[in-house]
């Protein structure tokens, strides 16, 4: 199953809030 | 989330990445619970992924969830680096909702014989009265 990333760190602190599950941050540096 | 150094470099800094990779495993209120920094074969990854959220119900202090959830660490991952600190940590869990202070001997002994060489059998030390 494909992961759907979120790309504002904001929202997804809110939506992690909201469900009330764990947030996972990838920091990277690799190419696109 | 996913964040670039050269898309978000504010995002590093605020939440202290100073190396990539860097994966952070958050509580739902934003509090940071698990670090992984540096890459790491797949499995071991997905191990280490499962430490961070075992260690999300830890800190929920639902010992019961917490302890099973890193029993199944062990058991799904027993080769991997992530399996003694689990087993240290299972065993804490089981502890601290019990209060059967018995398990911690019994899982220092275990440690000793499944991974001899790892640092979490030496924090188990203590428990088996060396």
């Amino acid at each position: 199953m494909p992961v759907q990333w979120s790309k504002d760190v904001d929202s997804a602190l809110e939506e992690a809030k909201a469900s009330r599950r764990p947030l996972l941050l990838d920091f990277s540096a690799a190419p696109a | 989330m996913e964040a670039h150094i050269k898309e978000h470099p504010a995002w590093f800094h605020r939440f202290d990445a100073s190396w990539t990779p860097t994966v952070l495993i958050l509580h739902s209120n934003g509090t940071e619970r698990y670090r992984i920094e540096g890459y790491l074969p797949k499995e071991e990854f997905r191990a280490q992924l499962e430490l961070g959220l075992a260690r999300v119900v830890f800190k929920e202090k639902k010992w019961s969830d917490a302890e099973r959830d890193y029993n199944a660490i062990v058991q799904n991952h027993p080769e991997s680096d992530a399996a003694p600190e689990a087993m240290y940590w299972a065993a804490v869990s089981h502890y601290k909702g019990t209060n059967d202070h018995t398990i911690l001997g019994k899982v220092a002994q275990q440690l000793e014989q499944k991974y001899p060489d790892s640092i979490w059998t030496k924090k188990a030390l203590p428990w088996s009265g060396h």
